[in-house]
């Protein structure tokens, strides 16, 4: 091998890479502690051995299909910025500290670069440009894949809390209550629905009481989801009562102009529960006391 | 948006109606929609085969899978009758030229997601629902 | 042409709609329906459609048209096991089908049936004495 040759191989980032390993990691770390280091998320043996572990898969890439982050070769790179940056996103890290993890590996991959082109301003150029472009792609990649487990995230959520504020639950035989808490939106409302509309045939109940106790306010459109379930419900043959209606729900409802009349409604569900009884034909008795 | 799959079912007489319900029924099974949005397209495209057969003397159903970046059903009813002089009118709920409801166009736009109704006089008319799942 | 079987059962007429309806069919139930009324003086008939996976407007016209026509034959309609999915698409569809009455399921419709045919008799009696 030529020594020209040697020196162009030493001069891409695969060389420099090679030879130098131990000296960029000290600097990479050094570099992140300056700026963004989290000693609060992440622990310094931990982001050793991550940073060591990035830098080997870096150089495997770049011997194979020098700075194209886009190839095949880089699969290995890209699947551990993946990695990091979910891990990162769910740890509490912001995105431009995760990105700022490719990003401090600017400084002494160039200082390493240049120290190899010393005297040949044309190769230094292009070798700092290509790497540039490379940084910039994998930054990029880090902030996207950040905001979509992030985004992941909060659908889950959004999921969960959708499952969790609808519980059906049975008062007696053939008596079902639904308490709904909070603001009831559209897909929301679908969920309670269809969830009510199932728990009824399941449990082969007559009577559902839906208490609004816990609804802050009721539109036209809210107003328009319960009057839908309750005649859904009545095609399948149970009977809804609203129960829980607070006084200024009762005038919005008046003001709006909707027609709760063929609905049964109370102000409690303890007298929702009363009226349920009644249709069922079950009547309590208080037993005297023998003493 | 990726059309996967497109094929085309005959709505020429009444008998069609049942077999348009089975095939949207199988697709949108083997799409994975929800029960209930099953449900809806199915009735929705129930109720326009009978409209394309009744008013528009027989036409065309075109299925079509969608995917990316939602996935979904979209259903083409097209036929050559005498179209639909007032549009607005026909949406509405309870008007109806022949002896039904009155509710299967603006009934069904209620049960799709997206709803696109084309017609030219004397031309025929073009019927396009989507469900997304 | 194929039928759907209509079931005496005392007083009522049980009607269990297993076949994907195509209309034809529906306006055939229709006839034999309301001549089997006349015909057996049912009190009550029981419309089953638990099987059924959609109704659409076609089919819920032939439901309200059933109870009105059997109302005028003196005899009760209840409609029994609506699946939810097929409720809620229904409502939206806009039919609610005022008139009809409903049940969760044949036993259900079988009480209601007897409890209102029941209270008629009462009626009648008290009216004779």
């Amino acid at each position: 091998m030529s020594e020209i040759q040697l020196n162009q191989k030493n001069g891409t980032l695969a060389g420099v890479l090679g030879s130098h390993m131990d000296k960029i990691l000290a600097e990479w770390l050094r570099e992140m502690s300056n700026t963004v280091r989290r000693s609060d998320l992440i622990k310094e043996s931990d982001l050793r051995a991550e940073c060591s572990r990035f830098l080997q898969l870096m150089k495997q890439a770049t011997e194979l299909d020098g700075n194209n982050f886009q190839s095949p070769a880089f699969d290995g790179v890209r699947d551990m910025l993946a990695e990091i940056s979910r891990n990162r996103s769910q740890k509490g890290f912001k995105p431009s500290e995760t990105a700022t993890f490719v990003f401090s590996l600017k400084r002494p991959l160039f200082n390493e670069i240049q120290a190899q082109h010393k005297g040949d301003a044309e190769g230094m150029a292009a070798g700092i440009w290509s790497l540039t472009e490379l940084l910039d792609a994998m930054g990029l990649y880090t902030t996207e894949v950040f905001l979509k487990s992030r985004e992941d995230i909060v659908r889950r959520q959004q999921e969960e809390l959708l499952e969790l504020s609808t519980p059906v639950v049975k008062l007696w035989e053939g008596i079902l209550a639904l308490p709904i808490i909070g603001t009831l939106d559209s897909a929301r409302t679908q969920v309670v629905m269809e969830s009510l509309l199932q728990a009824i045939v399941q449990s082969n109940s007559r009577v559902a009481i839906i208490d609004i106790t816990g609804v802050p306010t009721v539109d036209t459109v809210v107003a328009q989801h319960l009057l839908k379930t309750i005649t859904a419900a009545r095609l399948m043959g149970a009977d809804c009562i609203i129960s829980g209606v607070r006084p200024q729900i009762a005038q919005t409802i008046v003001h709006l102009g909707i027609n709760l009349l063929d609905i049964t409604t109370k102000s409690t569900l303890a007298a929702a529960f009363s009226v349920a009884l009644q249709r069922l034909g079950i009547t309590f008795v208080r037993e005297t006391v023998k003493s | 948006m990726v059309v996967v799959s497109a094929e085309s079912v005959p709505v020429k007489s009444e008998p069609d109606v049942v077999a348009v319900r089975r095939r949207v029924r199988e697709v949108s099974a083997q799409l994975g929609l929800s029960l209930v949005d099953q449900t809806k397209i199915i009735t929705a495209a129930s109720e326009l085969a009978r409209n394309t057969i009744i008013y528009g003397g027989g036409g065309t159903m075109q299925v079509q899978t969608l995917n990316g970046p939602r996935v979904g059903l979209r259903l083409t009813f097209e036929d050559h009758g005498p179209g639909i002089p007032d549009v607005a009118l026909a949406l509405r709920d309870g008007f109806t030229t022949g002896s039904g409801l009155g509710l299967g166009l603006g009934g069904s736009k209620r049960l799709v997601n997206e709803f696109e109704i084309v017609s030219r006089l004397g031309e025929g008319t073009r019927i396009t629902i989507t469900r997304w799942k | 042409m194929e039928k759907i079987p209509i079931l005496k059962m005392g007083d009522f007429l049980l009607v269990t709609i297993q076949v994907d309806m195509h209309d034809r069919l529906a306006m055939a139930l229709q006839d034999d329906l309301t001549k089997t009324i006349s015909q057996t003086d049912a009190r009550g008939v029981l419309i089953d459609i638990s099987s059924l996976e959609i109704v659409d407007s076609f089919i819920g016209r032939m439901l309200s048209n059933i109870a009105a026509m059997s109302r005028v034959l003196d005899a009760e309609t209840v409609v029994v096991g609506m699946q939810p999915a097929v409720a809620i698409t229904l409502v939206e569809l806009g039919l609610s089908l005022p008139g009809v009455r409903t049940a969760l399921n044949v036993d259900a419709g079988m009480e209601l049936l007897r409890a209102s045919v029941g209270a008629n008799k009462e009626l009648y009696g008290s009216r004779l004495r």
